[in-house]
């Protein structure tokens, strides 16, 4: 694979994410499962009530707050990309070392 | 000097990956805790138990093999544990992510998906309230079972005839499927008041197939990029898992 070609998909992978937030101003981005749990209610004609909560929130005694929801969520990132970086540079540097 | 251009690429890509996480965005993707009667919550982990001693067995068959493969068992469940926390805006006006699975299961066989989908859906589910542990076995049996062993199948038929589009498909076809899975144990639990199952399914299909289109075409690009960059990085390790060498020119 071209260097080019990388670079190509990398912008194109961003265009496909970024998109969607411009072209639909209106939209609210919300989640999927959100819409989901709506359309459980909506197919069974009534009400449904979730049988189980959350631990955490059982913990919290209500939601976890939206910033910290997201927090979490970059801890999760952040764990993956440490250990892909971690490697990948050993990898790297490993080829670059055995090559000279 | 070339690597070396590449690598700091990487990084601004990382860094990318990361300021995507950041952006606030409520609400995902897996069946939602409590949303599946109690029969069901035990129905799907009694369905899992066999893949997950299966894939236990592989992931430790592959690290006895060759200790090497401990490093690429780490990447394809870190790759798992960054797609999975990307939670990116659809065509629909949705949100939603990726799974992350493809690549494990090109690597590793899908029995071993079973383990790193698992661990990440625990995660999710105790910290995140994203999921749930009664819905535990039924997420792993979309995400780090069905979703893995198609993309598997995808990537044996399609391997000896173009590699690169091989690895695009499967991780393509196995996020897609791992959501049409979702929503058929949806539609399993809560059939419709009228028209039952069907119209269920039709009605959860067109919440989450649509939403995954995208996300599904990102991840199969992804996959296709670290796949790649393993081949030119990782030979040993690649060849130790009995991939030819090819990568980056």
């Amino acid at each position: 694979m071209k260097k080019s070609t990388v670079i190509i998909l990398l912008v194109l992978i961003l265009l496909i994410a970024i998109v969607p937030l411009f072209a639909l101003k209106d939209a609210e981005f919300g989640g999927a499962d959100d819409a989901a749990s709506d359309a459980v209610s909506e197919v069974r004609g009534e009400e449904y009530e979730p049988w189980y909560t959350p631990v955490a929130e059982t913990i919290l005694g209500d939601e976890i707050p939206g910033e910290v929801e997201s927090l979490i969520f970059c801890v999760q990132t952040g764990i993956g990309v440490g250990i892909i970086a971690y490697f990948m540079g050993r990898f790297v540097e490993r080829k670059k070392h055995s090559e000279k | 000097m070339k690597y070396l251009k590449y690598n700091k690429k990487l990084i601004a890509f990382m860094a990318f990956v990361v300021t995507m996480a950041i952006t606030p965005v409520a609400g995902a993707m897996h069946i939602m805790e409590g949303y599946l009667p109690l029969s069901h919550s035990v129905a799907w982990f009694v369905v899992c138990i066999p893949f997950l001693v299966m894939g236990y067995r592989s992931i430790k068959g592959k690290v006895d093999e060759n200790r090497r493969n401990i490093s690429m068992i780490a990447i394809a469940g870190a790759f798992v544990f960054v797609l999975s926390s990307l939670k990116i805006p659809s065509v629909t006006g949705s949100c939603s992510h990726m799974t992350g699975t493809g690549l494990g299961a090109i690597l590793f066989g899908p029995a071993a998906m079973s383990i790193l989908g698992i661990i990440v859906l625990i995660f999710q589910a105790i910290l995140l309230a994203h999921g749930g542990l009664t819905t535990l076995g039924a997420n792993t049996f979309s995400m780090g079972i069905a979703g893995p062993f198609v993309a598997y199948a995808v990537y044996k038929a399609l391997s000896k005839s173009n590699k690169k589009v091989a690895v695009f498909l499967a991780a393509f076809i196995g996020d897609l499927f791992t959501y049409i899975v979702t929503s058929l144990q949806l539609a399993i639990a809560h059939p419709a008041s009228s028209g039952g199952f069907a119209t269920s399914a039709v009605k959860f299909l067109g919440i989450f197939a649509p939403t995954q289109v995208p996300l599904a075409i990102i991840e199969g690009i992804l996959t296709v990029l670290i796949f790649v960059a393993l081949e030119t990085y990782a030979e040993a390790e690649m060849k130790s898992l009995g991939f030819a060498s090819g990568g980056m020119k």
